[in-house]
């Protein structure tokens, strides 16, 4: 097991540097960093931009150049943004940050509720409640997280203060313009409505993984043994339904965090939540090289990372599992 | 059989004919839409009307009907969900079976490709690779112009392949070890002629649902990509479901429901029908699925 992880950390080294090397040439592409500069900054004098070509490893030559910045990276030497010419790892460091907070709270959220209105259609396959939660996790997944987002502004922020005189839930930010400091009771106000956005997704998708797994394992022989020792259901659901139930979900749930950050960076933009998503996508926008490698960087390796967590959460949690 | 087990499933049947009545609306838009794209319900003040008689679903910001704009931007959400799903389809089929069939180095590779696009988060892979693409310039005479319906297409179609090749590998893994197969061999059929004529009709199910989900998932992509300026910009005014829903995001804190509301229940009632149909599909061709209630 342990020369498993070993081998596998070992491998995701040289995969981290691979798939940062597409990134890249794939930035380098696609948002041309130095035209970018010059956008941005047009009074740049030669000597400037041949030195912003320097530090951001813009070499002509795509392999040189990587491994320049490659270098640059490594050894914490990262260039300042081209607009403001501002550190980057603050703001960095606050964005992520600020979306783990989220995705923390919407997976939280959406898991324990997800796995418990899967149960709960798994007990009575076929009855009323079944079709009830399949209906309804179908409906969750048709609807994409910034229409669920609109609404729900229109809706809790909107229409609630028009009807009852006061907004229920703040629309925008992680604090009311001008606060300084710190205040729990307004942060978790302000991540109510983006919660509960992300965590409809997750709800849906996991209530029918949790639905069908469930329904796999209560079919099984197994359950019929344990039954037929004379344990009591609630035993033998919990003992021997929902322990092998779980094993395939947890890898689900390992293997989809890309999903949940995808609708993390849509939800964050919906309600100007300074997190990953706003942070990506205006400097996507400006091209802002780089302040962009060092956030796919982060991408790919926690990417790589949920990914091994899978692997190694499923072999762990299945004894029939073996490793070579 | 799989007509009468597609029948039973009650949801897909009224989604075939929303959708159904839905395309009947976009193909007649010269009749059934009241206004042209770009004009104006009546003389000023027209802005933000609220659904009434000469706009029955309210006019957006520059006073043009809600309801013939939604029209004609289900239009060119349809074309482009259908267009990239069939092309998508067919590279998937392609790929897939080849994949599937052949196994080896081109397998392991394509896999990988594969999980490495799936693994990461779909925005930014897709925005990533539409600049790219579009910084290429000799790709420029297939794709288009970057912000054209052409390009878009072109762009799901470069991405949608790779769920449909990984459904179509994982059923010909399945197929290819059974005996109809190893008999077309015995006989001295070529592979080219068994992925023709036994794998890929034999995986039409999963190779038509493949299709639902991949019509849905570009229909939300291109509002994905509108919603955040990024969709095509079909120019003279013309719109798209996205560029509608966009708008929306401006309308919540002025108040304007309607502007909100009805292109967003839209995109909704789309996904779900086609989702719904896909669902039916699947159960309807896969024959070791038992319908439980």
């Amino acid at each position: 097991m342990l020369r498993y992880v070993l081998r596998r950390l070992a491998w995701a080294i040289p995969t981290l540097i691979f798939v940062t090397f597409l990134v890249y040439i794939a930035l380098r592409i696609g948002t041309d960093p130095v035209a970018s500069y010059k956008r941005i900054n047009p009074r740049a004098t030669k000597a400037k931009i041949a030195q912003y070509i320097e530090v951001n490893g813009l070499d002509p030559n795509y392999v040189r150049g990587y491994f320049r910045w490659l270098g640059n990276f490594v050894t914490l030497d990262w260039p300042r943004s081209i607009k403001g010419s501002r550190e980057v790892w603050p703001q960095l460091k606050d964005a992520l940050a600020n979306t783990i907070r989220l995705g923390v709270a919407a997976s939280s959220v959406g898991i324990v509720i997800g796995l418990g209105l899967g149960v709960f259609a798994a007990l009575r396959p076929g009855g009323r409640r079944d079709v009830a939660v399949n209906t309804a996790a179908f409906v969750g997944i048709s609807i994409p997280p910034y229409v669920s987002a609109i609404l729900f502004q229109l809706l809790f922020a909107v229409y609630w203060s028009r009807w009852f005189g006061s907004t229920l839930f703040p629309t925008s930010g992680v604090y009311p313009p001008g606060q300084l400091g710190f205040d729990l009771g307004l942060m978790l106000k302000h991540m109510v409505l983006p919660t509960f956005v992300v965590a409809i997704q997750i709800i849906a998708v996991y209530s029918r993984y949790m639905r069908s797994s469930l329904l796999d394992v209560l079919n099984s022989e197994y359950m019929r043994t344990a039954r037929s020792k004379g344990i009591s259901e609630a035993r033998v659901l919990f003992r021997h339904g929902l322990r092998n139930a779980l094993i395939p979900v947890v890898t689900i749930a390992a293997l989809d965090v890309g999903a949940i950050v995808g609708g993390l960076i849509i939800t964050e933009n919906v309600f100007s939540y300074p997190g990953m998503g706003k942070y990506f996508l205006s400097a996507f926008g400006e091209g802002d090289f780089p302040l962009l490698m060092p956030w796919m960087v982060i991408i790919v390796a926690s990417t790589l990372f949920f990914n091994l967590l899978a692997d190694i959460s499923y072999a762990w949690l299945d004894p029939r599992i073996r490793l070579a | 059989m799989a007509y009468d087990r597609f029948v039973s499933h009650r949801a897909a049947v009224v989604s075939v004919f929303i959708m159904a009545t839905l395309v009947i609306f976009v193909a007649l838009s010269p009749f059934t839409a009241r206004y042209g794209v770009n004009e104006s319900v009546q003389a000023p003040p027209n802005y933000f009307l609220s659904p009434r008689a000469n706009a029955w679903l309210g006019t957006d910001d520059i006073g043009r009907d809600l309801y013939s704009r939604l029209i004609y931007g289900v239009r060119v959400s349809l074309i482009i969900g259908i267009f990239s799903g069939l092309i998508s389809v067919a590279i998937g089929c392609l790929i897939g079976s080849v994949a599937g069939f052949r196994g080896g180095r081109f397998d392991d590779v394509v896999m990988r490709v594969t999980d490495l696009f799936l693994a990461f988060p779909f925005l930014v892979t897709l925005l990533v690779m539409r600049n790219m693409i579009g910084g290429i310039s000799w790709l420029k005479p297939i794709t288009g112009e970057l912000n054209s319906v052409r390009f878009i297409i072109v762009l799901f179609a470069i991405f949608g392949w790779m769920g449909v090749a990984r459904i179509v590998r994982g059923q010909v893994l399945a197929l290819k070890e059974r005996e109809f197969i190893e008999a077309a061999r015995a006989v001295g059929a070529s592979r080219w002629y068994i992925v023709r004529r036994h794998l890929l009709p034999n995986s039409i199910g999963p190779i038509m649902v493949a299709l639902t989900f991949s019509v849905v998932s570009a229909i939300i992509s291109e509002s994905t990509l509108a919603f955040f300026g990024y969709g095509p910009q079909a120019g003279d005014g013309a719109t798209s479901l996205g560029i509608l829903v966009g708008q929306a995001k401006g309308a919540v804190n002025t108040g304007f429901w309607h502007l909100a509301l009805f292109p967003c229940l839209t995109l909704v009632v789309i996904a779900l029908c086609i989702n719904f149909i896909g669902d039916a599909l699947r159960d309807a061709t896969d024959p070791r699925l038992q319908r439980d209630a």
